[in-house]
């Protein structure tokens, strides 16, 4: 069977600030061009030299992009319509642009000002027809005020803790041990300030059972990465992360979270073993796992539906410091989108590729070889990349 | 015919200012037919098998021929939100509220409310039974009550 195994490299990694300065002053299109340089620069590369990109769904246009960048050229440009998922799902579709000769050098870019501009409750809420399945949220979920994405997976999360008896100090080591990890990363929006399972306890539900501290942060920054074919890659400036296994995959239905014949099989749950089959490893050779954070229990989940543990125990795997800094799995050693910023998972690929090239300063993981990020989004859409040095 | 409905009524008369549904093509017919108290959903001719939300064909079979069959309106809480913190700006009154999913007697499950029951007392598996809101004059809501298990 053909594979894309070991046929695309991530050359490049870049990121903006994450800040929440609400007097900031910039833009999503401002915010994603500096990530986008950084990347190519840290690539080796001229913006020129840029041939495809796939920037993230509804923020922005691969064709202002390339205006802005000078690219001349630009001969493939798509973009995948799977939220948070697609960042990854993204690495797919570029992996083969490069290995298949239709592009060179792939930019892969996403990033907003959710704080300082739109933020949350003003965009989903207001506009979820704009996604895969928006007219069904619409037309069914909307008029009973079950407008935004808490609420719509927290739905998820309170059906895991009748069936599994899950529990609210489960989902809070997710909360705590990302802020864990935050407190090692001078990005991090909440570098310097600690939690505890009381306060996390104490905090306000915003959709029961998801409290504040459930909830992935409001910020602004964005992050890129460039994808070159592995043959290429060598002549480049900066060590190469290998693509090693990615895939997509959807739950069924993908536009309706309600009527699903096995409620908790998700998007991942196909992704996953796709993407460690191709990768020719399993979920016991990875050395850290940077998992698409939106909420604390879509980690707990994603851990079970990726193959870590077994459907019902990821409650269990996440206590104890499992995936704490220095635990058996570190789970985003960048504090994720909960403590580091929300930056669509893009920050995930970034800190991936860090560890990956033993650049993660004070939190690197030790010998970290083989590394797993996921996506989320819409209403379970899941992606999976296995990556190595 | 209920309290909830006359409520309903003096609501819309004051403008009626939550979201709705657009009613177009099936999502027109499966509102129409709970605008005459009637909770309906499509059947598989072919395979029998119920669905929702409205589909041109059936999942389990590829069918293209169904029918509007009634449901017996009764049902289980599947699972729900209790949101503290509304997301839209119109719900805000509303806080907290419980966004429900039921689960009917015929298997679909549907997003909705129970309209006698505030949040902390819900409970997965609690028996419920359909009815209906006329928040204006075009839209009537499917809602749920509790029943007797």
């Amino acid at each position: 069977m053909p594979s894309l195994k070991d046929q695309a490299c991530i050359a490049g990694a870049g990121e903006t600030a994450y800040t929440r300065d609400p007097e900031r002053k910039t833009s999503t299109l401002a915010l994603q061009l500096e990530a986008a340089a950084r990347a190519i620069e840290d690539a080796g590369l001229t913006a020129k030299q840029i041939d495809g990109i796939m920037p993230f769904p509804g923020l922005s246009t691969a064709e202002e992009l390339a205006s802005n960048l000078g690219i001349e050229d630009l001969r493939f440009a798509t973009t995948v319509h799977m939220g948070g998922a697609a960042p990854v799902a993204s690495l797919a579709y570029a992996a083969m642009a490069v290995a298949s000769g239709v592009a060179t050098h792939v930019l892969i870019v996403a990033g907003w000002d959710s704080y300082s501009g739109r933020r949350a409750a003003q965009t989903v809420a207001t506009d979820v027809s704009s996604i895969p399945g928006g007219a069904i949220a619409r037309d069914y979920y909307v008029p009973y005020g079950l407008t935004a994405p808490p609420q719509w997976y927290a739905l998820m999360a309170r059906r895991h803790m009748h069936e599994f008896g899950t529990t609210p100090q489960q989902l809070g080591a997710v909360a705590l041990a990302m802020r864990k990890h935050a407190q090692r990363n001078d990005k991090a929006v909440m570098r310097g300030r600690e939690l505890s399972m009381e306060d996390y306890l104490a905090s306000p539900v915003i959709a029961g059972p998801y409290r504040l501290f459930d909830c992935c942060l409001e910020t602004d920054g964005a992050a890129a990465i460039v994808v070159t074919s592995a043959e290429r890659a060598g002549d480049l400036a900066r060590r190469r992360v290998y693509v090693m296994g990615v895939s997509e995959g959807r739950p069924s239905p993908a536009d309706e979270i309600a009527n699903r014949e096995d409620y908790f099989t998700i998007g991942l749950t196909h992704a996953a073993p796709r993407a460690f089959a191709m990768a020719e490893v399993g979920p016991n050779d990875v050395n850290f796992a940077q998992i698409y954070d939106c909420f604390t229990f879509e980690v707990l989940q994603q851990i079970e539906e990726a193959g870590f543990c077994k459907r019902g125990e990821g409650g269990a795997f996440v206590e104890g410091g499992r995936i704490e800094p220095g635990g058996a799995l570190p789970v985003n050693t960048h504090g994720g989108l909960l403590s580091e910023a929300h930056v669509l998972g893009m920050n995930h690929l970034v800190e991936a590729v860090r560890q990956l090239r033993g650049d993660a300063g004070e939190r690197q993981v030790a010998g970290a070889e083989i590394g797993v990020v996921t996506g989320w989004g819409d209403f379970g859409d899941g992606s999976m990349a296995v990556l190595r040095n | 015919m209920t309290t909830t409905r006359r409520e309903a009524h003096r609501e819309s008369e004051t403008s009626y200012s939550k979201p709705l549904p657009v009613l177009e093509g099936l999502t027109k017919e499966f509102y129409a037919w709970c605008k005459r108290g009637e909770l309906r959903f499509q059947r598989c001719t072919a395979c029998r098998a119920w669905r929702h939300v409205p589909r041109e064909l059936c999942a389990r079979c590829g069918s293209p021929a169904w029918a509007w069959e009634r449901s017996s309106g009764r049902g289980r809480v599947f699972t729900w939100t209790t949101v503290a913190r509304a997301m839209h700006p119109a719900f805000q009154q509303d806080t907290p509220y419980a966004a429900v999913v039921i689960e009917l007697e015929e298997g679909v499950r549907l997003l909705s409310r129970v309209v006698d029951c505030p949040p902390e007392e819900l409970e997965i598996g609690m028996a419920v039974a359909v009815r209906f809101e006329d928040v204006t004059a075009e839209v009537t809501l499917p809602v749920f009550a509790r029943a007797a298990s």
